[in-house]
């Protein structure tokens, strides 16, 4: 019999209540539960990065926090991203520059580039790497996504 | 790999987690950042019956000034060590240490006390707070008692805590104008465990020689070690004085150096003198 508690937490704007097992993780929620099959699940074991998503304001991975932690939280997934219009600028450089390929890394990459670019990064190239270090692609080679991120900011992108 | 069952609880007194934790009918294990339990659950490397959440112990987190050193409550994460002005002027080997803890995403969630507690051989802090002389202070139902890192850390995953006793801060000294620190580490991707790493300490005096040396090692043994031997190879030494530090690394044979999925154990030995070496020439 698995245990479950009721959780109360906002996901991209909206307040949800549900009953969810311990031993749920947020992303398995996230996707499972609520049919936010957005961000992505890799490795679940916190080394891919495909599930970077936004709790409280910080972006984690969404397979290392159980549903349980959240509760109280705002989550903000690559969806809510998309909506609110905060990765439009991200997501239009990525295509230009073609940093992506199958695309499964894509939602956690942008994640993670958005925290780089939203907290006032600089537009050098190896601290974006850095920054972007806990993220896995196995397409591109990661010199386009460091590009794109540099095209964002420094203005070289309109949306 | 999902994590097994567990019953799940978030004490918001300290009382109560205390009282959870030191109650020997259950199995029950604390929660910090959770960025290494949680894989460990997923892997059923551990399987507590309870989880103790943490994260809504107020008491446990924050970074105070403490006699001119500060006091790091457990929960702090490393992301809020890495913006703390507090931490950058009073514990520069802290800071230094910080960019090489996994990644981004992980630092928003891990805390310090976590990783003490967990004394993982690989993790940094481990073997920063031996190069600091810090103390931890640990917190069970029966009161309140600290214990200096250099005791504190006893084998792989095995560390002086006791039944029902919860890491409550990390306690570090007033640091003086003339202390100077050195970190580096191998790792084969940033942010990854590393191959080898070490962080360093001492006291510069206006002839450029050293004294005082604190010298500890990480991912190279079964937990992060002092390497005393090489501290007394160095005292009165310059950081660029070849012949001591020939003789620091002939010292470290005394690590019991142990392999792991990056490295055997000679070539541990021979990775401890090369981050020594590096750590030493940016002091």
């Amino acid at each position: 019999m698995q245990e479950t508690r009721t959780i109360t937490l906002t996901v991209n704007g909206e307040t949800i209540s549900e009953a969810v097992p311990n031993r749920l993780n947020l992303i398995d929620f996230l996707r499972g539960t609520l049919g936010l099959t957005g961000s992505h699940v890799g490795c679940e074991h916190g080394v891919c990065g495909a599930c970077t998503l936004e709790v409280d304001g910080a972006m984690v991975r969404g397979c290392l926090i159980f549903a349980v932690q959240a509760d109280g939280s705002q989550i903000t997934t690559i969806e809510g991203l998309a909506e609110d219009g905060r990765s439009a600028a991200l997501r239009e450089a990525f295509i230009q520059r073609n940093a992506l390929q199958c695309g499964y890394c894509t939602p956690g990459m942008l994640a993670s580039a958005l925290e780089y670019v939203e907290s006032g990064g600089a537009a050098d190239r190896s601290a974006i790497r850095e920054h972007i270090s806990g993220n896995y692609c196995r397409c591109t080679g990661y010199q386009a996504v460091v590009e794109a991120v540099c095209d964002v900011i420094e203005g070289r992108v309109s949306t | 790999m999902k994590a097994p069952d567990f019953r799940y609880t978030r004490p918001v007194t300290m009382a109560e987690a205390l009282a959870l934790l030191g109650d020997e009918e259950n199995e029950a294990s604390p929660l910090a950042g959770g960025q290494s339990l949680v894989p460990m659950m997923n892997f059923r490397m551990a399987q507590p019956e309870i989880l103790v959440d943490l994260g809504a112990l107020k008491e446990l987190r924050g970074i105070e000034n403490a006699d001119g050193g500060l006091r790091i409550g457990a929960m702090t994460r490393y992301a809020e060590l890495a913006a703390s002005k507090l931490v950058s002027e009073r514990a520069p080997l802290v800071a230094m240490a910080l960019p090489h803890i996994a990644h981004a995403a992980i630092r928003n969630r891990g805390t310090i006390g976590g990783s003490v507690a967990l004394a993982d051989p690989a993790a940094e802090m481990p073997a920063v707070l031996q190069a600091l002389d810090a103390r931890i202070e640990l917190v069970s139902a029966s009161g309140t008692r600290t214990v200096p890192a250099s005791e504190f850390f006893l084998g792989m995953y095995e560390t002086a805590l006791e039944e029902g006793e919860l890491v409550a801060a990390i306690l570090l000294g007033p640091v003086a104008a003339e202390r100077r620190f050195g970190f580096h580490e191998l790792a084969r991707r940033h942010g990854d465990y590393a191959m080898a790493g070490v962080t360093a300490s001492a006291t510069a005096r206006p002839d450029g020689t050293f004294v005082d040396w604190r010298i500890a090692h990480f991912s190279v043994a079964d937990c992060a070690v002092r390497a005393t031997g090489a501290e007394a190879a160095l005292e009165g030494a310059k950081p660029t004085d070849a012949e001591a530090l020939e003789a620091a690394k002939e010292a470290l044979s005394e690590i019991d150096f142990s392999a792991d999925l990056n490295a055997s154990a000679k070539t541990k030995r021979h990775l401890a003198g090369v981050v020594m070496t590096r750590a030493l020439e940016g002091m």
